[in-house]
């Protein structure tokens, strides 16, 4: 690098040393230059041996998109041209406030008069074992793109640790130069500043289908090899082999210089609105400043903060006022916008467009008729006009109902009414893309007497399968028939147009595999949907994909999400198995222990032949557990949308008038169905006479044993509205009563809605289609029963023995605790 | 400008489930419930539904609310307010992320106490 010999003893100006050759520190002396190119002299220090680059623009280096020259913001020119005195690859190790100097590295000391830091950021290097090994490297500047491109030279396989934006570029660079990239990342979503759930999930599924291996919930345990990399393990064991390892969790302002020069410091260097540090004479910009409490890690509120920094030390001081700021990036082509706070709260209202078949998600969130925040997925074309208006706090209250659509739209004069836009289209204009369907089709079923939602999909198959063209069929039913639009069946909740039915047939359909996917595919309203549709989802998920589908916690009730019945002081109550209502002197010692042990201050006989101890604290739960587990038993999932007991009467093996083994067809039934998780709660009783005193005629499944066999009946229920059980069959042998039963249940767990019981399902089905299902259909029979069992291979494992091992433990434990009496107010 | 004396610092924000809760227990008060939202937002509520007291910590949180888990109230966890036709208020307490970390508001938390 040539300096221009600057003539210090000659040149009286005063002096202004920066430090930092970056984004900021060189963008701050073009401001000051601009205004007033006299006023200073200048001598930048910068840790690289480089001159000023566009650090964003690595990517598209890593990429093979661009060379460093095409990066160079301020070539060795500009500094001649300007006078200014670079140190470049000589990083300033200490400042001395009292003596006005800084001194680098290589020892070059120099005073100045004012000294500005723009030391930017250092990337987070998260601390596990193996973090020092050859081949571990962040993604901060031109070496570890030069180390990237190296490693990529050679193939082999690249773990980026990070799915934020910086290293989500760092893998697609990596992957197009040929590696295999596996993407770790610890949060469930993908870059979850910047994009919800939603759109995190459509970028994982975008990147996965290029090749690279995502993996979210990934917590790093270590970071292996002999001498140099090679692989990461997981917290939950996993080893995957690597060559390469970038580390791009993040970054944190750089602060360690100021620090140690006594300047105030909290997350970043203290600043005012005129980017002055707590000593008048130091100056910060960029990454490594803190101002009112906010740290910055992207250009747009560095360019700001330049401008108010040159305002103040030459114009009039402007004042910074801080930055609101906008995401917007590319990757593998993947357009992704983000501004403003998105995370929803009181009073906002979410606007959600999700059109599955184009790849597009957009939510813009309203507060108080202004916009607060916007995420876009795969059309950013309107970012900057939501971007403008949030800046501007425009009041959209004239444009809420388009908003959605977009510029082009909204301000497309005269179609700000959606019902006149749909108004506007043609006959033959394409209403359902997934149907076919015109919107003159729409119009003439309409118009032949399809006067609800689902009479359309009924009829002409329009809004029938993604739902996405739903608003515009709507519109269409309003336009034709004015206030004569029948409502529709119930929907599942508010937050999507479809109902139960509908939402079970597509999740098969479309062979949907997640809650997210779920929500996407079919349009919901909300970006995490609520309390009623989450539970409902979780379930026929599971439902449809035993053993694949990785159960959503929380979007389990309380009492499932702990195995014990939450009750109306807080605490618990456990209630343990008893097969068939059996039980023996170790289980009953086992359970008069921890009434004792945990002060359970009651033990109840419930209506279902168990024990049930209330008052259990939720921290003891675990401890409870064990102690049931190490007597032999298992939760009797008293707490679930799943089997819950089997009564029985005694029958033939003590009672003058049994006919049959009632408790021990009852410990079968129950050995063949416990775990299983269902619509609703689900019990099986059996009597051994048609005395019936196990009831079995109010319940969901009941078997009355006879003389000549086995009375099956179904649909009974002792809830509010008293149902008595309908005759479903008779059978013969104690296996066809098994066989029947597991098929009945099947059918109940594939058809009936979440959250309805036997009884009021039989009622809307009716008992024929039951009958047709299990009884005349040998096969089908037989294919629900593998159906159910292959299922239950799955779910008998048993949740008390899972958590009393740990699992899961700080759900049980606070996360801290407080003693007042000890605090000093 | 606040000073670290006036936030306790209760754990890592990652020790709470992504729409989910953990609580901190005051002694001699009610337990303070800290949410962790689908967006990584952190809120902190009394532990103490309006209506009937139901534990809101063990709820469902779906985007800024949470559903007591006694009578399915929806709670709103930056106000406290009940939304949709109930009325009545959870106290809140101030909560922010530093570093990681997840400081609650000293003062509130004793009010909690009180």
């Amino acid at each position: 690098m040539e300096h221009r010999p600057i003539k210090a003893d000659s040149d009286t100006r005063e002096h202004l040393v920066v430090i930092g050759n970056g984004m900021a520190g060189c963008r701050a002396v073009e401001e000051l230059l601009a205004r007033d190119p006299a006023r200073y002299r200048v001598k930048i220090f910068g840790a690289e041996p480089r001159v000023n680059y566009n650090r964003i623009m690595l990517s598209p280096v890593l990429a093979g998109e661009k060379s460093f020259d095409d990066i160079v913001i301020n070539d060795a020119d500009w500094y001649a041209k300007n006078g200014i005195a670079l140190i470049a690859g000589d990083p300033v190790v200490a400042i001395d406030r009292a003596a006005k100097t800084v001194t680098t590295r290589g020892g070059v000391s120099e005073s100045y008069d004012k000294l500005l830091i723009a030391t930017g950021s250092d990337p987070f290097i998260i601390p596990v074992p193996g973090k020092d090994l050859p081949g571990v490297i962040a993604f901060r500047d031109m070496d570890d793109v030069a180390a990237m491109l190296d490693a990529a030279e050679k193939g082999g396989s690249a773990v980026v640790i990070g799915g934020g934006l910086l290293g989500l570029e760092a893998a697609h660079g990596l992957s197009l130069r040929g590696m295999k990239v596996t993407v770790l990342h610890l949060m469930p979503t993908l870059m979850e500043r910047q994009l919800d759930e939603a759109a995190g999930w459509l970028l994982k599924q975008a990147l996965e289908a290029r090749g690279q291996t995502i993996l979210t919930g990934a917590d790093t345990a270590e970071i292996v090899g002999d001498g140099r990399v090679e692989g990461v393990i997981l917290k939950d064991g996993t080893l995957i082999p690597a060559d390469l390892v970038v580390m791009a969790v993040g970054i944190r302002p750089s602060t360690a210089l100021a620090r140690e020069a006594g300047l105030a410091v909290g997350r970043g260097i203290q600043v005012d609105d005129h980017m002055v540090t707590s000593d008048p004479d130091v100056l910060a910009v960029g990454e490594c400043v803190e101002h009112d409490g906010q740290v910055y890690g992207l250009v747009a509120p560095l360019w700001d903060m330049c401008r108010s920094l040159a305002d103040g030390l030459v114009e009039k001081p402007t004042g910074y006022r801080g930055s609101v700021t906008s995401t917007k990036l590319k990757v593998s082509g993947i357009d992704v916008f983000s501004a403003g706070d998105f995370s929803g709260g009181d009073g906002c209202e979410d606007i959600v467009l999700r059109d599955a078949s184009r790849g597009v998600y957009k939510r813009v969130i309203v507060k108080d008729d202004r916009i607060v925040g916007a995420v876009l997925y795969g059309d950013t074309a309107d970012g900057n006009w939501y971007f403008d208006l949030l800046k501007k706090q425009e009041d959209v209250s004239d444009l809420r109902d388009v908003l959605i659509f977009g510029q082009a739209f909204a301000s497309g004069g005269g179609q700000a009414d959606p019902k006149a836009a749909v108004a506007a289209l043609s006959d033959d204009a394409e209403i359902c893309g997934c149907n076919g369907v015109t919107k003159g089709q729409v119009v003439s079923c309409i118009a032949k007497g399809a006067h609800s939602l689902d009479a359309v999909r009924g009829t002409c198959k329009a809004s029938a399968s993604c739902g996405s063209c739903t608003g515009l069929v709507e519109n269409l039913l309003a336009l034709t028939l004015g206030d004569d639009v029948q409502s529709g069946p119930k929907t599942m909740c508010k937050c999507t147009s479809f109902g139960h039915d509908d939402v079970r047939r597509e999740i098969v359909a479309q062979e949907m595999r997640s809650i997210p996917e779920v929500m996407q595919k079919l349009h919901w309203a909300t970006p995490d949907g609520c309390s009623s549709c989450r539970p409902a989802l979780n379930y026929y998920l599971l439902c449809a994909l035993p053993g694949d589908y990785v159960d959503d916690q929380q979007s389990r009730f309380v009492n499932e999400r702990l195995h014990a019945n939450i009750q109306k002081d807080g605490t618990y109550s456990v209630v343990p198995r008893m097969w068939g209502g059996l039980t023996n002197p170790t289980e009953l010692r086992a359970i008069a222990d921890v009434v004792e042990k945990y002060n359970a201050p009651m033990v109840k006989v419930t209506g279902g032949q168990r024990l049930d101890i209330f008052g259990i604290r939720k921290e003891d739960l675990p401890a409870v557990w064990a102690d049931l587990n190490a007597a032999g038993m298992v939760s009797g999932h008293a707490y679930g949308k799943a089997l819950r007991t089997v009564k029985t009467c005694v029958g033939s093996e003590w009672c003058r008038f049994g006919t049959q083994d009632s408790t021990g067809l009852g410990v079968k039934l129950e050995r063949m169905s416990w775990g299983s998780w269902m619509p609703h709660k689900f019990k099986i009783a059996v009597s051994g006479c048609p005395r019936n005193c196990a009831e079995a005629t109010i319940k969901d499944f009941g078997v009355v044993c006879v003389d000549s066999g086995y009375e099956l009946h179904v649909g009974g229920n002792g809830g509010i509205h008293v149902r008595a059980t309908d005759l479903l069959c008779k059978v013969a042998t104690e296996q066809e009563a098994m066989d029947y039963c597991a098929a009945f249940i099947q059918l109940y767990r594939e058809e009936a809605r979440y959250l309805e019981r036997t009884a009021p399902w039989i009622e809307r089905v009716g008992l024929d289609h039951i009958k047709a299902r299990i009884v005349d259909d040998e096969a089908g029979r037989e294919a629900l029963r593998a159906r159910f069992l292959y299922s239950q291979s799955f779910s008998q494992d048993d949740p008390w023995a899972q958590r009393a091992e740990g699992a899961e433990a700080e759900h049980h434990a606070p996360m801290a605790r407080f003693t007042p009496q000890k605090e000093i107010a | 400008m606040t000073s670290t004396a006036e936030w306790l610092d209760i754990g890592w924000v990652d020790q709470i489930p992504v729409r989910g809760s953990r609580t901190v227990q005051v002694e001699g008060g009610d337990d303070i419930a800290v949410f962790r939202t689908a967006e990584g937002k952190v809120f902190a509520l009394l532990d103490r539904c309006p209506h009937k007291h139901g534990r809101l910590s063990q709820g469902i949180v779906h985007g800024g609310a949470v559903a007591c888990p006694l009578h399915n109230w929806r709670i709103s966890l930056s106000t406290g307010e009940a939304l949709g036709d109930d009325k009545g208020c959870t106290p809140t307490v101030p909560v922010k992320i530093d570093g990681g970390r997840v400081l609650i508001c000293r003062a509130s938390t004793l009010k909690a106490a009180a």
